[in-house]
């Protein structure tokens, strides 16, 4: 991911049709007439891609997981028996964990367990964590952690948040660790880097409820599953950022390590990761967030928490309790990520930290917190919360729904009635009217004009994997949601990332906004948004813009303000105006920036599929879900395996437009 | 004299059964029973829970998905799937039990409904509902602008199966169907409409809140027969079959088969559980109308009703 900041501005807008372009025009020409002609021009074969040709991968992948499950053997162990032994260590820290936390330390199973020693009360760890952060980071942080605690309490989520904070922090912890380390093997060896790579892209589009069902089997029902789905999900982002940071370790610096001598261990410890550290962070930020994002489909395979809380409550149509859940996951996420980012030191903010003083005072409240935690073993009372002191909102965000939905209903379905009639549905029949061997050739086309025949190969043969295991229909549906919903996320993104960047405050509010969208479960705000505009794809498009737009808006102000302060300069005194220095030297400048946005908002538009599915779309993500309840491994992940690859093919054609710039 | 005698016997020994167990439990592994995410099946879940416990059996609650319960069950890591509705679980509970790890313990009594369900308000907008007949001059009241003119038709989940388009066809009704992902998104779409009395005909299954929250009736279809779903010359159209509303269905309880073996007192207790549709309708009410706790609902039932459930234990 080379950023072509060499890129001389004013090269890509304002510039005039020239002929390189004309092959795009007469495709685009081509598949209008194509889609437009009526079907029975063309043989049936090509209207439709014929059953008797398709190839029964999902049979043969239930088969292999049926084998791998129940027969398969590594050395005198069955691999089901290896993997749950596996299961059982990753109990061990998650146990420990959750029993600090949420459960206390239990003597036997189930409804005879007896309590032999609480959990942390909620107040003991108020205090020790607004120590700790008070001495790392200062009040601020210190106050900002106690209040996000405070409104855990407060709103009756404490139980629940502790359960989905002990799985989450385990989940996080491994997957940061084991994304540093798959990361520092790519970067010794780059043919480990080459394979890894494609799973990666894998893991990170393929929908989790593809392989929930193998999950299960293999690792069992409950926490664990939940906690190594997580863990799939969540390390892509880290091992990718681990390369880039540590690739990006001046050379001086190695120099430097070898000419002192070095061993390979000392340079990783005391000089590539120390220096990578800012970077690394970036992608550690990255795993809490995506960690929260699976709290409510690891709910559904045994790890209860806020997940549970949101789905029980919307199930019952209680909007404001599914909110107030939802916004505890949000508070989580961001508590987690701030307190993690400040663990790290920071050369131009130290805390407090370092004089005696500040020790004694730690000492303190940590020891403070400690009696308090035994005082509530002796009397248990004071340990919860009062119930009678707590606060919902709940009832006023359900009468709120109501209301916009009692006034402003028929305003609002004019709106929906227009996107329906023009944009979302003519999209769709074209979509579908396309005949699959001319999709295939044009992406293969594409392919070999971009990148030639390598680029070719790996788009051609992913894209007519869909058409050859026979869902080309869900996956062009799939297609056009998706891109509908890009688009209008890029549309609103950019615009907004540009005017952000110019208000510092402004940013700091849009950023609020977005983190809240991104870590609030899509469920919480899908429900509200189907009593607004019904079921379908308008509501889906909805809820996936309002997922996707997030990387549209950060790269985009990320790409505006890092233009260097020269490159400005030299405008301002060639006289430009400040719309001219917008479109000619900064909006060309940050290009490359917004084409890594728009790869981002694609991955989390296919991402969000599966929450969509929820609301009833008929696409790739409705298929893997509809797999998940018939119990039909081979189906599910094949269904996965071509959102994955629809993402793919995505990513492959926006780096190579990274790669060359102009065209 | 001998009789007194044994009446004191059987006393004393009733007694002993209040304060403990009836027989010692087999195994003191927590069973574990899942938890859905609707009402009616956490009351059940807390139901047996409760009278397990009462027996002397170590329990454990699992929240879990209704559908990837069931291979939670195969392995064993879940015991006990209170309910599973042959409405909207058939297939999976028939895959599962093929597999030979999971057993179907029979209907727990209680009768699963679900069919087209409308709103009262909309008896004056289609004169003539319930009677399906009704239907078919008012696609027009139902149609929204992607489905106009034809009346459009909110169906569960396309996973819940239902035969909505075969049933449309059949019938030759002047409806689309559009499916609902979720129940949540179903009951989302009502409440809206509800509020509004916007025209709204949609799936709901009852044991359920929402028929006692919401006014409405369901559409009487041409009564369900088992030939209807098999024969096409079954009913009013004689070249297709789904001419008729949908079956009822029991709603079952499955176990996972290694149960049997390991617990088998508690294996007869869930085995023998019965419940019936009107006192679920009324528990149900009680949490999501009244606000009251699914767990004291369920304890409170289990407390007022000890004759009936220690019917469950003896045989």
């Amino acid at each position: 991911m080379k950023k072509a900041s060499a890129l001389p501005a004013g090269v890509v807008f304002g510039k005039p049709v020239n002929l390189r372009h004309l092959p795009w025009l007469i495709i685009v020409i081509l598949s209008v007439i194509l889609a437009e002609l009526p079907r029975t021009v063309f043989p049936r074969w090509v209207q439709k891609y014929p059953t008797g040709w398709r190839l029964s991968l999902a049979d043969w992948i239930s088969a292999f997981m049926h084998w791998l499950t129940v027969d398969a053997h590594l050395g005198p162990l069955t691999v089901s028996g290896f993997t749950r032994a596996l299961s059982f260590l990753l109990d061990l820290p998650l146990q420990l964990a959750s029993m600090v936390l949420a459960t206390g330390v239990l003597k036997g199973q189930g409804s005879e367990a007896v309590m032999l020693f609480p959990p942390v009360p909620w107040f003991a760890l108020i205090i020790a964590i607004a120590a700790l952060s008070w001495t790392l980071r200062g009040w601020r942080l210190a106050v900002g952690m106690t209040i996000g605690f405070l409104y855990l309490a407060v709103f009756g989520q404490w139980t629940s948040a502790m359960v989905t904070l002990a799985s989450v922090l385990v989940a996080a912890l491994l997957s940061a660790a084991g994304g540093l380390a798959l990361g520092l093997l790519c970067v010794r060896s780059a043919t480990f880097g080459r394979l890894l790579s494609p799973l990666l892209d894998v893991a990170q589009t393929m929908p989790v409820f593809a392989y929930l069902l193998p999950m299960l089997i293999l690792f069992g029902f409950g926490p664990v599953s939940a906690m190594i789905a997580t863990v799939i999900y969540a390390i892509p982002p880290m091992v990718r950022v681990t390369v880039v940071a540590i690739q990006g370790v001046p050379d001086e610096l190695r120099s430097l390590g070898s000419m002192t001598g070095c061993t390979r261990r000392q340079m990783t410890w005391r000089i590539l990761l120390p220096t990578a550290l800012p970077g690394l962070m970036v992608g550690v930020n990255q795993v809490i967030m995506l960690s929260l994002n699976v709290v409510i489909i690891a709910s559904m395979i045994g790890a209860g928490g806020l997940g549970w809380d949101v789905l029980g409550a919307l199930r019952r149509l209680d909007i404001g309790g599914g909110l107030e859940a939802g916004l505890a996951i949000t508070v989580l996420a961001v508590m987690l990520d701030r307190f993690a980012q400040a663990l790290v030191p920071d050369a131009r903010r130290s805390g407090p930290s370092g004089s005696r003083s500040h020790h004694r005072v730690i000492a303190g409240a940590l020891a403070l917190a400690g009696l308090l935690w035994i005082a509530a073993a002796l009397w248990p009372a004071i340990a919860h919360y009062p119930e009678s002191a707590r606060l919902s909102t709940g009832p006023f965000w359900n009468d709120l729904v109501s209301w916009i939905n009692i006034h402003f209903h028929d305003p609002l379905d004019v709106i929906k009635t227009f996107m329906l009639l023009h944009v979302l549905m003519p999209v769709k029949r074209f979509m579908l009217a396309l005949p699959w061997p001319w999709v295939v050739t044009v992406v293969t086309l594409a392919g070999l004009w971009m990148g030639g025949i390598r680029l070719a190969l790996t788009v051609g043969l992913m894209c007519g994997f869909m058409a050859v295991v026979g869902l080309w229909q869900p996956a062009m549906i799939t297609l056009y949601l998706c891109g509908v919903s890009v688009v209008i996320a890029m549309l609103l993104g950019v615009p907004v990332g540009v005017i952000a960047t110019q208000r510092p405050w402004l940013m700091k509010s849009v950023e609020v906004f977005i983190d809240t969208l991104q870590t609030l479960p899509a469920f919480v705000y899908l429900i509200p948004i189907v009593m607004l505009f019904r079921v379908g794809d308008f509501t889906a498009m909805i809820g996936i813009v309002l997922y996707a737009i997030a990387p549209a808006i950060r790269y985009t102000a990320h790409g505006i303000s890092h233009v260097p302060e020269s490159l400005i300069e030299a405008g301002t005194m060639t006289g430009c105006t400040r719309g001219q220095i917008l479109r000619r030297i900064r909006l060309p400048h940050a290009l490359p920036d917004m084409l890594l946005g728009l790869n981002q908002t694609i991955l989390l538009a296919l991402s969000m599929l599966v929450i969509t599915a929820l609301v009833g779309t008929r696409d790739l993500g409705q298929v893997t879900y509809a797999a998940l309840s018939k119990a039909d491994v081979g189906q599910g992940v094949v269904a996965g395996l071509c959102v994955a690859f629809i993402g793919m093919i995505s990513d492959r054609f926006i780096r190579q437009a990274i790669r060359q710039p102009g065209s | 004299m001998i009789r007194n005698l044994l009446c004191i016997s059987l006393l004393g020994g009733l007694c002993l059964m209040g304060r403990s167990a009836i027989a010692a439990p087999e195994s003191h592994d927590p069973i574990k029973i899942t938890l859905n995410d609707w009402t009616g099946e956490l009351i059940t879940a807390h139901i047996m829970g409760d009278i397990l416990k009462k027996a002397g059996y170590n329990i454990d609650y699992v929240p879990a998905d209704y559908l990837a319960q069931f291979s939670g069950m195969e392995n064993g890591d879940l015991t006990v799937a209170p309910e599973v509705w042959a409405t909207t679980a058939q297939e999976a509970l028939q895959a599962a039990v093929k597999t030979g790890k999971v057993e179907d313990l029979g209907s727990s009594g209680m009768q699963a409904r679900e069919e087209w369900w409308f709103p009262e308000y909309m008896k004056e907008k289609c004169p003539g509902l319930p009677n399906w007949e009704a239907l078919k001059k008012c696609g027009e009241v139902f149609s929204t602008p992607e489905t106009d003119p034809k009346g459009r038709y909110l169906g569960g989940p396309s996973t819940w199966g239902g035969h909505d388009e075969e049933r449309i066809e059949a019938l030759d009704l002047p409806f689309e169907v559009v499916h609902a992902g979720t129940d949540a998104a179903l009951f989302a779409e009502l409440k809206s409409a509800y509020e509004r009395k916007a025209p709204i005909i949609l799936w709901i299954y009852t044991p359920h809140w929402v028929p006692i929250k919401y006014k409405g009736e369901f559409v009487e279809f041409p009564r369900y027969e088992p030939g209807c779903y098999e024969d096409p010359g079954w009913g009013i159209n004689k070249d297709a079959k789904y001419d008729c509303g949908k079956p009822y269905g029991p709603i079952w309880k499955a176990v996972w088969s290694g149960m049997k073996d390991k617990w088998p007192g508690a294996y007869a207790i869930i085995k023998n559980y019965k419940f019936d549709n009107k006192t679920m309708g009324e528990l149900d009410a009680r949490v999501d109308l009244n606000g009251e706790k699914v767990e004291d609902v369920a304890q409170d039932w289990v407390n007022k009703h000890e004759d009936v459930w220690k019917a469950w234990l003896s045989k």
